[in-house]
């Protein structure tokens, strides 16, 4: 694994094209726009304000800057970088930007909600959405780039509107039978609509695209409900998270559920890995300590860890969340599937520490990874079955069925990971700290 | 008391029985009213019953009487009476006073007797009270034993009742504790998420202020250098309700595709799950089949003709089955055969496996013989292979450790670069002889490759002759004789048009990419054209493919 050179960065705000090419990275108000291969400098663009969010165009062929603060959104072009454009939201203030799935539209979602502004960059023309719901997340757009759904409340009921991202013509608006929707997520197929309840209910819903209401799921009452929602890429299944510390499983053919899986304190299923990790601290011998050693071998400070197979039955740690305090840490908060569709990594909230994998095939666990931090973040590869994850510290693990493995962040100074992402085609990651961005190329091959 | 001296006669039998009980009620009387009666009747007695006691004493035997009387009186403690006097006779002084001690005796007697009846009077009446009360007691005390047990039934009762209560209270504690959480928890929710509709209210009312005393209204604006095309090259479209029918006939065409695809595949699954049925159904008749069953005694035989007659009647509805495969029936019949055959094998393995422990009983001896020898002889190759495998690990271990001495090194380096010169030779031979059949090859292409070249000239000549006929045939005149074609012997064999000129610009390369196609049997059929060639020709790959597109 070799690690590109350390680029500076604010917000954490770093995204690679959907091309691959080119990696943007926000330095304060400077847009910095890199070659992918050489990490040259291709074009600098500069905003009227701090960048709060930063997002492609999806045929790499724009990038949008949005300044929350002054109301602001600029657009820039790769193809002719002395074409400038700048929205003006005005006074009613500007919450959230984001592009339409033709790269040319931008939706702005004014202050306190009040509407979802539509701007078109072919014509300069302008529609506007009325009554937008604040919540989780209101809108979506399908991964055909056809629909969005967006997530409406007029006079205390929700209602969902389906739009033609074409032409913006209302394909469908319909009341929603959730008490206070809170999220809403197109299946990759395009064809059903997943919509859930907020967590005093446990209540999933699923549309089809032209509304009809296809099913309604809802495990049990009156204690906190879903917490996290998640499609499988192939569309089966649908993956449920709630507080109850248990992901429930629908299948797409009778929308039931089919298994669900618990995260017990105590693992005793024998078929399931439980890697541990464990640091190791270097044993500094008095006549290293020179100061060119200090200086230049990074590794003294940082400590190395290494994965244990730990017996089973194994322990968990488990911290107990505040049960005074509303959004309380416990329950399924993330879920993420591979891009092949069989496994499904799971993070329980009051087990911080640790990441869970299933086996979709077998619909059984298949490994837990205990961390000494809480974890952070953690993505699949978009191609293979390899799982990414880091919790704040200099390292970087890798999870993939043959094992897992951690890598120390060969950086001057210690380079804390926050968060990471990959590369659209696998064979690399983006590392992000808090004011720094990295690149780490993986091979291809396995490893252990 | 002496006994009554019975004299020979009998009781006269004119005494009546008033009399006669009288004299028998002395004994039996038990009030004491009786005996004064009995008192009086025994003073009377004397009158009437003289005729008794004068059977005792006659003139005659005085004397004796007097012996007898004195013997009695002297055995009663009183004084004896001489009844012997100088006359001879009794004296009556003696006489009465013996009378008379007699009567007091008589008396003291009568008054025993008469305390003792009215303490025998008292003591069963006594012993009668006593027996009323004990039977009273008895019967209480019965009654209060099922009282007692009674009692104990209901206490026991209400303890498990009072168990039973405790049990639901406290699962009713453990509800009510859990729902308070719950609820507490919820209350939580609510009033996070209404603290913060209201800090987002008073927001909205201070920028609300803020907006009405602000006079400058900022406009919202886009400024763009210039229009940026669309994404997919076209042209807006207004919007009409042709777009709007267009936009919904597409979200039902995505549907509909979408439903069909998982139709497909749900049929397909289904297709697969019979088929694997079909199979098993079958694989289960082939163990169920008569050649197998035979060793089976009386009771299978019945069950065997039913396996060979749903065979035959399987095979039937195999074919009618793969008529209707859809059909509700069909996956009925399959799924009721499939059960059938499973139970027949489930029965038959529970009949192998009691027979299996009955034959085990009988041949017990032989099987188990057999058994140990078998088992004896694994252990033997166990031991065997074990010990090679020890032995292997020693050499092993000695090879990897320093040799002891140069000389046995020295001998083992050399076998080992032996090993390897021969390898090498081998190598080297394969090598070699490959080399000189890639000689031979490439000699063989370029004769090819010259012959090629030979008759594409020739064939080009040919060509022009042709085109030059043809193009006199479009004249006017018809009957013009046209020129045979000659066989153009060349690798193209196949009709020529105009744009073929441009064939021969691919250079050698071309040729010798045909040629490998054949390059592996040494008989190359150099005349058969290649499929790339032959599609270029016929213009079914365009001229700026690849040139080393191999079919």
């Amino acid at each position: 694994m070799n690690f590109s050179e350390v680029f500076k960065q604010s917000n954490q705000l770093c995204k690679v094209s959907p091309d691959g090419k080119y990696l943007a990275t926000c330095v304060q108000y400077r847009l910095v726009v890199r070659d992918i291969n050489s990490l040259q400098i291709v074009h600098l663009y500069t905003c009227l304000d701090q960048v709060m969010h930063m997002e492609w165009s999806s045929d790499s062929l724009f990038i949008l800057c949005a300044m929350y603060k002054r109301g602001l959104v600029q657009v820039w072009s790769l193809e002719q970088p002395d074409w400038h454009c700048k929205i003006d939201e005005g006074s009613i203030g500007l919450v959230s930007s984001r592009w339409s799935p033709d790269g040319r539209h931008i939706l702005n979602t004014t202050e306190f909600n009040l509407r979802v502004t539509v701007w078109s960059l072919c014509t300069k023309a302008v529609s506007y959405i009325k009554y937008p719901k604040a919540c989780q997340k209101g809108v979506d757009f399908s991964a055909d780039g056809r629909y969005m759904a967006l997530a409406e409340r007029r006079e205390c009921k929700d209602y969902i509107s389906v739009f033609v991202c074409d032409d913006w013509h209302l394909l469908r608006h319909f009341e929603s039978e959730t008490q206070d929707l809170a999220g809403l997520e197109w299946s990759p197929n395009s064809c059903v609509l997943a919509v859930w309840d907020s967590c005093l209910e446990y209540k999933i819903l699923l549309y089809s695209l032209d509304g009809r209401l296809l099913s309604l799921y809802s495990a049990y009452e009156w204690s906190l409900g879903i917490k996290s929602v998640a499609w499988s890429p192939s569309s089966q299944f649908l993956a449920v998270g709630s507080y109850d510390e248990k992901v429930r499983i629908l299948n797409h053919i009778t929308w039931k559920k089919i298994t669900e899986f618990e995260h017990p304190a105590t693992i005793i299923n024998t078929k399931a890995v439980v890697f541990k990790e464990v640091e190791k601290r270097p044993v500094v011998g008095s006549e290293d300590l020179s100061i060119h050693q200090l200086t230049v071998d990074n590794s003294l400070f940082s400590t190395q860890s290494k994965y244990e197979i730990t017996q089973l039955p194994a322990q968990v740690p488990v911290i107990k969340p505040d049960p005074d305090r509303a959004n309380p840490k416990i329950g399924i908060s993330t879920l993420a599937f591979s891009a092949d569709n069989r496994f499904l990594a799971t993070k329980n909230d009051n087990m911080p520490q640790s990441l869970w994998v299933w086996d979709m095939q077998r619909l059984s666990l298949l490994a837990v990874l205990e961390q000494t931090a809480p974890v952070r973040c953690f993505v699949w590869d978009p191609r293979r079955p390899r799982l990414a994850l880091c919790t704040g510290n200099t390292k970087v693990y890798l999870w993939s069925p043959a094992g897992c493995v951690s890598v120390n962040v060969p950086v001057e100074g210690s380079f804390q990971v926050q968060s990471l992402f990959w590369h659209c085609s696998g064979s690399s990651l983006v590392l992000l700290s808090k004011e720094h961005v990295c690149l780490c190329y993986v091979d291809a091959e396995e490893e252990k | 008391m002496g006994d009554w001296w019975t004299p020979a006669m009998m009781p006269d039998p004119s005494l009546d029985n008033k009399e006669l009980s009288s004299i028998s009620g002395i004994s039996m009387s038990p009030s004491r009213q009786n005996s004064h009666h009995s008192l009086h009747s025994t003073m009377v007695l004397p009158k009437t019953s003289y005729s008794v006691i004068s059977a005792f004493c006659t003139e005659e035997n005085i004397s004796q009487c007097i012996a007898y009387i004195n013997q009695e009186v002297c055995s009663l403690g009183l004084t004896g009476v001489s009844l012997e006097s100088e006359s001879g006779g009794l004296s009556a002084v003696l006489v009465l006073n013996l009378l008379y001690e007699v009567l007091q005796l008589q008396r003291r007697a009568q008054r025993a007797l008469h305390e003792l009846e009215t303490q025998q009077l008292k003591n069963s009446s006594d012993l009668e009270h006593l027996q009323h009360s004990n039977c009273r007691l008895k019967d209480q005390l019965e009654h209060t034993r099922r009282e007692n047990s009674g009692l104990h039934e209901g206490e026991r009762q209400l303890q498990l009742k009072i168990k039973t209560l405790q049990n639901c209270l406290k699962s009713e504690k453990e509800e009510v504790q859990k729902l308070q959480s719950i609820i507490s928890s919820r209350a939580t929710q609510y009033n996070h998420d209404s603290k913060r509709k209201e800090r987002e209210c008073t927001k909205l009312k201070e920028r609300l202020n803020q907006l009405l005393m602000d006079k400058r209204d900022k406009k919202l604006s886009i400024e763009m250098s210039n229009y940026v095309g669309r994404s997919d090259g076209k042209r807006g479209l207004w919007k009409t309700s042709k777009m709007e029918a267009r936009h919904e006939g597409e979200m039902y065409r995505a549907l509909l595709s979408d439903y069909e695809t998982r139709q497909r595949s749900l049929v397909l699954e289904n297709s697969e799950l019979k088929k694997v049925l079909q199979h098993m159904k079958k694989d289960m008749i082939a163990i169920l089949s008569p050649k197998n069953v035979c060793v089976q005694p009386e009771p299978a035989d019945d069950s065997l003709e039913q396996a060979v007659s749903e065979g035959e009647e399987e095979a039937g509805d195999r074919s009618r089955e793969s008529l209707e495969q859809s059909c509700e029936q069909a996956r009925e019949q399959l799924t009721n055969s499939i059960r059938l055959q499973w139970r027949k094998l489930k029965s038959h393995m529970e009949r192998l496996d009691s027979q299996v422990s009955l034959e085990r009983e009988g041949d017990e001896v032989m099987s188990r013989k057999e058994h140990e020898d078998e088992m004896q002889r694994m252990r033997l190759e166990l031991q065997q292979c074990k010990e090679f495998i020890h032995m292997q690990q020693q050499l092993l271990q000695q090879q990897l450790s320093s040799p002891c001495d140069e000389e046995t090194a020295a001998l083992l380096n050399d076998c080992y670069t032996l090993e390897e010169k021969e390898r090498l030779k081998e190598e080297w031979r394969l090598f070699s002889e490959q080399k000189r059949n890639f000689e031979r090859e490439r000699k063989n292409f370029t004769e090819a490759a010259i012959r090629l070249g030979h008759e594409r000239k020739a064939f080009e000549e040919d060509r022009a002759v042709w085109l030059k006929t043809q193009f006199l045939n479009m004249t006017p005149f018809v009957d013009r004789k046209r020129p045979a074609l000659s066989e153009p012997h060349g690798a193209l064999a196949v009709s020529t048009e105009p744009e073929a000129k441009l064939q021969s610009t691919p250079p050698l390369v071309t040729k010798s990419q045909s040629y490998s196609v054949f390059s592996t049997p040494k008989a190359a059929p150099v005349k058969m054209p290649s499929t790339a060639d032959l599609y270029r020709t016929l213009h079914l790959i365009p001229e700026s493919r690849l040139i080393f597109q191999l079919p």
